[in-house]
């Protein structure tokens, strides 16, 4: 009975209840918004960035060089001499060393020149057809399939760089010759096919004097002798003591760069961090602004409810009831407004996730299941609503009956 | 039945002594007295809302003077019922929510049955579901009558409930809450200073 006339009580302040309502589900919202957010968006990029120790590519920014070859969500930094890469992927330091060469695209789609050891990388499995063992063959990432409607059997043009309307290579198709199973990880969203097929499609245009046709090289290795060029090359170091050397050793002594998707990608979320923290506290600062407005429409419905507790009084309610029915009232509200905020953050991220997987190649995962953050959010709520309907809850308590009942 | 004895209580400078008043199961008792005199002060005595400085109310022989501000309220819900000057409600509950209140309050079970019953034996039946906003003077003053009634008390205590009422409505209530009384074989006491009810009762105490 306590309880449903709490909530009667506050549909009765139709006009007020709303407003705090609204107040503490938007606080709440985007706080909880932002948690989401930061977590998948650093789930993801940390999933992506396991195993790599370190990025070898042309000169510029580090940043930029782990956004492009990791994450393909950036254009390249330029290129580098294959054979002058080769040195540092032999290098005894090194366990695993996967070459990318990069920079054209098919609808927006990154084209991907590699070696069989980067689908194995990700744990990349087939759903449909073979892996590409020739040149001008691709596999295509589950996402890529979907989107472009592309079959296996299926020949397409590229285009040079990343641009819808780029120029397009009309010189030769790539045939579609198998699609790979989601795996949540950047394959999803690539078109892959070996390197010498990036070699030959650019040769043409690159490379006037070699006319010769390699079409049938199989491996990597047999193709190095010649003057060859690629984006960037995947590291994992073998020994710890690489982590320090041989970033420094190739920063200082070659024309190309090493970058550590590790230290990048910290300096990246410190950098969104603050962003986040803004945004965080205005989350917070509503929330505290909606304790505020519980606080009074609580004591203003006390004032005017006065008369009405000391009737309860009359009746038989004790104190305790009456310091009850006004936590209550403010707990509900706070309650209702946490649930509607965590409900609204889910909402929007769910709208938005499409967005984002386009546009980053982000895809959120479990992101329904609540944050240990966001239990301390609920805390917080809960802890609002009772602060704030505390200073009225004691003065229900005190209310002398037989003063209040006369002085009307 | 409600017994007084030397009943004192004082507001800053200024002391009240009431003279001991008693009345019976099923009997009446009308206090009058000009405004000033502590009319409200003794029933707001008599209902256990305000401490005396002095003396002792016994009802159904338990002593309330005695008892803790826990148990007062208890004791309240279950055996007194108070009909105020101005019929005041839970604005945001209806009237039959609001009865319905007054037992929950009490810790009784909620009887919907009698709640209905009481409303239509005060000819408001039609009211049950409207909000007290919704409601007349004359017919909220009929139901906090069906409210007071609620927990069959052993004392019903009335203060002015006449007061704004014209002379037919006067009589109505008046009769009806003497009738509903006996029904309820609970003692009554009014507190008023309308002259038309001592032609009604003719057991009354004059405060002077």
């Amino acid at each position: 009975m306590i309880f449903k006339m709490a909530c009667k009580n506050l549909l009765h302040n139709r006009l007020s209840s709303f407003l705090c309502w609204i107040l503490l589900s938007t606080g709440v919202a985007i706080v909880s918004l932002l948690l989401l957010l930061q977590q998948q968006i650093e789930k993801q990029f940390s999933t992506s960035v396991q195993n790599i120790d370190m990025v070898l590519g042309a000169k510029g920014s580090p940043l930029q060089l782990i956004l492009s070859a990791v994450y393909h969500i950036d254009a390249p930094t330029g290129n580098i001499d294959f054979k002058e890469a080769q040195k540092w992927m032999r290098h005894p330091f090194v366990q695993k060393a996967i070459p990318l060469a990069y920079g054209d695209s098919y609808e927006e789609y990154s084209i991907v020149g590699t070696s069989a050891a980067y689908i194995e990388h990700y744990n990349g499995q087939l759903s449909k057809g073979k892996l590409n063992t020739n040149n001008f063959e691709v596999v295509l990432g589950s996402k890529v399939a979907a989107a472009l409607k592309l079959d296996t059997g299926k020949i397409f043009f590229s285009t040079h760089g990343k641009s819808k309307h780029g120029k397009s290579h009309k010189e030769k198709g790539y045939l579609v010759t198998g699609i790979l199973q989601p795996s949540g990880t950047v394959l999803d969203h690539l078109i892959i096919s070996n390197i010498e097929s990036v070699w030959n499609m650019h040769k043409s245009t690159d490379d006037h004097k070699e006319e010769k046709e390699t079409s049938h090289q199989e491996t990597t290795k047999e193709v190095a002798d010649i003057h060859h060029e690629i984006t960037a090359v995947l590291l994992k170091f073998g020994s710890p003591i690489a982590n320090v050397q041989l970033p420094r050793v190739i920063n200082e002594q070659t024309n190309m760069m090493a970058a550590m998707p590790a230290i990048e990608m910290n300096r990246l979320f410190s950098l969104f961090g603050v962003g986040f923290t803004t945004l965080q506290n205005i989350g917070w600062g509503i929330m505290i602004l909606s304790g505020l407005s519980v606080f009074v429409a609580l004591y203003n419905s006390l004032k005017e409810r006065k008369y009405e507790m000391a009737l309860m009084r009359t009746m038989g309610a004790s104190k305790m009831k009456l310091l009850f029915l006004v936590l209550i009232e403010g707990l509900v509200l706070c309650l209702a407004g946490l649930l509607t905020g965590l409900l609204l953050s889910r909402m929007t991220l769910f709208f938005f996730a499409g967005g984002f997987e386009k546009d980053y190649n982000l895809v959120f995962k479990e992101w329904m299941l609540p944050l240990r953050e966001e239990y301390y959010l609920a805390g917080f709520a809960l802890i609002l609503g009772i602060a704030a309907a505390l200073v009225p809850a004691v003065k229900a308590w005190f209310i002398n009956i037989s003063k209040t009942l006369s002085n009307k | 039945m409600i017994e007084t004895k030397n009943l004192a209580f004082s507001y800053p400078g200024l002391p009240f002594h009431f003279p001991d008043i008693s009345c019976k199961k099923g009997e009446v008792l009308l206090v009058t007295g000009s405004s000033g005199k502590g009319k409200t002060t003794l029933l707001h005595l008599l209902g256990g809302l305000q401490q005396p400085s002095s003396g002792t109310i016994s009802i159904n022989g338990t002593n309330i003077t005695a008892l803790s501000t826990m148990k007062l309220d208890q004791f309240r819900g279950a055996q007194i019922g108070i009909i105020f000057q101005q019929p005041h409600f839970v604005a945001s509950l209806n009237i039959l929510q609001n009865l319905e209140l007054a037992s929950s309050l009490a810790n009784k079970k909620i009887d919907t049955v009698k709640a209905k019953q009481l409303l239509a034996q005060l000819a408001i039946s039609d009211q049950a579901f409207k909000k007290p906003s919704k409601l007349s003077q004359g017919q909220l003053q009929r139901a906090s009558i069906a409210r007071a009634l609620m927990n069959q008390p052993s004392l019903l205590l009335a203060d002015e409930p006449t007061s704004s009422l014209d002379d037919a409505n006067c009589e109505a209530v008046a009769s009806l809450l003497a009738e509903q009384a006996a029904k309820n074989n609970a003692a009554l006491i009014i507190v008023t200073h309308d002259q038309r009810l001592k032609q009604l009762f003719h057991h009354s105490i004059e405060l002077t």
